[in-house]
């Protein structure tokens, strides 16, 4: 659908993407100065003696698919952890849109529209597919306890969740999983997780989205659908941080690069400067490229 | 377990689909099994039939009704949240102390606030839900476990509390060494300590017939109606007050855990019990959550405790024992855990068939093999009843063991238990309900206003 969609002329959102080829907008997408919804500076994380991330600072561009890559060990999922609230970071700061995020909780970065999928897809296991997703949308009215019991007040609460299920149904029809929204996402195969896990994140209408190795266990034809669906999204408005192992698919995928190496940033850049870097050659790209 | 599917199998789809006809089949079917082995009793005892059978159904309801009370409460916290609770039993204390310290006369002994008993109900209910909130405060910031270590630990604290001495308030005469009356703020009130503590009311049946004394026209109007049956006012009492707990508390909390349950507070509550982490990852600030329900359910177990050991005018510490934890535990793990239906299924089965059905089928058994020993061997002859184990394994008798057994029930009863367990856990450790799929949404997630068919994109591309 990438090819699909950048050949029609269908771009949306309030930034004026021209309608040009995928390289075109890559170099459109460098022309014109847009935000910066997260910056990371100089953050470090230690576990006992191991220093997993180590004074690393990047940023991610709006509406950009920025790839973060790097050996097994760089501190990649770690980086995600510490952004994220999951872990709490031992030095450095993390800004989202302008604000600074570093040592909130999770679910106070989430709900700022700041969400990411974990590399082990973490299902809600005796939950049904349908549940997974419903529970995901941020401001429901009905997480209020004395909502939820107080007769009169069920009434909003029951409309408010009419419109989510619509949005729901049409999420697992874009990921083609609605063939299984009944099913209990304990008993979906690995790819499925996968899909749920994406498109449960996406239920939370975020800003910008960390997906760590999303296609790890996926079939190439899921692979590339989920691609197909990272770029749809990304035209309307989306970003993505994505970590993934598949240097050609970051290549072909991502306008801009990161790269870490035991827990040290080792380059950033467009794909052909990360390419013909000697130090991510010497480091991880080895005799691949 | 192949008996019992093929039992499961001969019950009708019409009753198996539908939660209220399914628990209102085992509920009559319970009651018809009863009433049969009473009435089989009460023959070879020669006792008078109509009473019997009477008595013996007004106790089972009791019991079902409150362990269903009990197990849906815990459903809230370990069925749906996963919170380890294991101080219901001080939770209950709580509650029932509460109340009866609140409702006790300022110049009694031990003295207490004099409020009104609804008064004394409602602050008994806050209480216990602030005493909840407290333990769970640190408690839930940290790993699962150790709520289970504090709120087991609490339980037994607040127990001993009770029990002991010092607070009992037993000794009124401020000039006396003894003195213990416990006095916070100026308000003084005690415990009673080991001794126990009067509840507000002996018979929550004089609400509706009035005092017993002197009933009044609805009072005299039932009473006489059990004396035509040949049944006493004590059993007309328990009976009434046993169908209220199970047709209107029992509804009223299974009303309202439905709700609780299938909401968006709900699938907050089934997140967390998941995978947290997730939940959190969502968004959802699932310490504040965790707080309000653990709050909430202590309520309910407070008020649970109340309904059950309050209601026998009086009360002491070790009615609340960490076997009463253990029992309700039990009942929920075998009806199915993380259902209401199942709750209410596992409080009644629990109820009839481990707490009380030993005690019951032992009765039979020995009437049974009365009966047999004097056709056989004549007037006179009845089952041995050995001393201890090893007289009784030592006969070799099969009517010892027999005997030793019927004689030892309630205590073999433990072994029953933990046999039972043992199974469930290995065999279906969703409980004997817990397969459904008791969805936690206010509206039906199957339905769409698109009305496209749901299963028309899957096969397509599968
Ligand atoms: N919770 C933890 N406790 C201790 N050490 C950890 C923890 N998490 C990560 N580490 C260590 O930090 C380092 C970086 O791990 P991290 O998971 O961030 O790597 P990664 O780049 O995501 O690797 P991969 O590509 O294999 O997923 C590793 O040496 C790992 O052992
Ligand atoms: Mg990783």
């Amino acid at each position: 659908m990438n090819t699909d969609t950048a050949g029609s002329p269908e771009a949306k959102g309030p930034d004026e993407l021209p309608d040009i080829e995928d390289s075109d907008v890559e170099k459109a997408a460098q022309e014109t100065p847009r935000g910066l919804p997260l910056r990371v500076l100089n953050l470090e994380k230690r576990f006992g003696g191991i220093t997993a991330v180590d004074g690393v600072s990047f940023e991610v561009e709006e509406g950009s698919l920025t790839g973060l890559i790097g050996p097994n060990g760089a501190g990649k999922s770690t980086t995600f952890n510490c952004i994220t609230g999951v872990h709490e970071a031992d030095g450095g700061r993390v800004l989202f849109k302008g604000d600074d995020i570093t040592g909130r909780k999770p679910y106070e970065i989430a709900d700022r529209g700041l969400v990411r999928t974990f590399q082990i897809a973490r299902e809600l296991e005796e939950m049904t597919v349908l549940e997974n997703l419903m529970l995901a949308p941020r401001g429901q009215i009905g997480e209020k306890l004395y909502r939820s019991v107080t007769p009169g007040l069920r009434g909003e609460v029951i409309e408010q969740e009419t419109e989510i299920r619509e949005e729901v149904w049409e999420t697992l029809e874009f990921f083609e999983i609605d063939h299984l929204a009944e099913e209990y996402a304990g008993n979906l195969s690995g790819g499925q997780r996968k899909l749920l896990e994406l498109a449960r994140a996406l239920m939370v209408d975020p800003d910008v989205l960390l997906l760590d190795e999303p296609f790890a266990g996926v079939n190439p034809s899921l692979e590339a659908k989920l691609l197909e669906q990272i770029h749809t999204l990304r035209e309307e408005g989306y970003t993505f941080l994505l970590v993934e192992h598949d240097i050609d698919l970051i290549m072909e995928n991502c306008e801009h690069i990161i790269v870490m190496h035991q827990g040290k940033l080792l380059a950033e850049g467009p794909p052909e400067e990360i390419r013909n870097n000697d130090r991510v050659i010497d480091a991880y790209l080895g005799e691949d490229i | 377990m192949s008996v019992g599917q093929r039992l499961w199998r001969a019950v009708p789809s019409s009753i198996k689909e539908d939660d209220k006809r399914l628990i209102i089949a085992l509920l009559a079917g319970t009651y018809l099994l009863y009433a049969v082995s009473q009435v089989y009793l009460a023959l070879m005892n020669n006792a008078d039939v109509f009473p019997a059978v009477a008595n013996s159904l007004q106790n089972l309801t009791f019991l079902i009704a409150v362990y269903a009370i009990m197990a849906l409460a815990l459903n809230l916290h370990w069925g749906y949240t996963g919170l380890f609770n294991i101080g219901i039993a001080g939770f209950m204390a709580v509650g029932v102390y509460s109340m009866s310290i609140l409702a006790a006369p300022p110049g009694g002994s031990p003295p207490g606030f004099g409020l009104p008993v609804p008064i004394a109900l409602i602050g008994a209910l806050v209480i216990t839900a602030i005493v909840g909130g407290i333990a769970a405060l640190p408690a839930l910031q940290l790993e699962a476990d150790y709520l289970a270590i504090v709120t087991v630990g609490l339980s037994e604290i607040i127990r001993l509390v009770l029990n002991a001495d010092y607070f009992s308030g037993t000794v009124t005469d401020p000039q006396s060494n003894s003195y213990n009356v416990v006095n916070l703020f100026g308000f003084k009130f005690g415990t009673g300590g080991g001794q126990g503590i009067n509840t507000p009311t002996s018979s929550p049946a004089s609400y509706l017939y009035g005092p017993s004394g002197d009933p009044n026209a609805i009072g005299e109007l039932a009473y006489g109606i059990g004396v035509s049956l040949g049944v006493n006012n004590s059993v007309v009492n328990g009976f009434t007050y046993g169908m209220f707990l199970l047709l209107f508390v029992v509804t009223a909390y299974y009303v309202l855990l439905v709700r609780i349950g299938n909401s968006p507070f709900g699938r907050v509550l089934k997140a967390i019990r998941e995978d947290e982490l997730v939940a959190q990852s969502l968004g959802k600030d699932t310490r504040w959550v965790k707080i309000k329900v653990f709050m909430v359910g202590c309520a309910l177990m407070g008020l649970g405790g109340i309904l059950w050991q309050g209601s026998f005018g009086f009360v002491n510490p070790n009615t609340f024992r960490p076997i009463v934890t253990f029992y309700i535990f039990t009942a929920l793990i075998v009806g199915g855990s993380g259902s209401n239906t199942g709750s209410v299924v596992g409080g009644a089965v629990f109820a009839a068939f481990l707490f009380e059905g030993p005690r019951q089928l032992a009765r039979v058994v020995e009437a049974a093999m009365g009966g047999l020993l004097i056709t056989v061997s004549g007037p006179g002859a009845s089952l041995p009843s050995p001393n201890n184990f090893y007289v009784a394994f030592s006969t070799l008798d099969p009517l010892g063991w027999l005997g030793y057994t019927i004689g030892n029930i309630s205590s073999l009863r433990f072994i029953l238990l933990g046999v039972v367990l043992v199974y469930m856990m290995q065999n279906r450790s969703e409980g004997l309900l817990g397969h459904r799929k008791e969805i936690a949404a206010s509206v039906d997630l199957s339905e769409r206003k698109g009305n496209v068919a749901p299963t028309d994109g899957g096969e397509t591309n599968e």
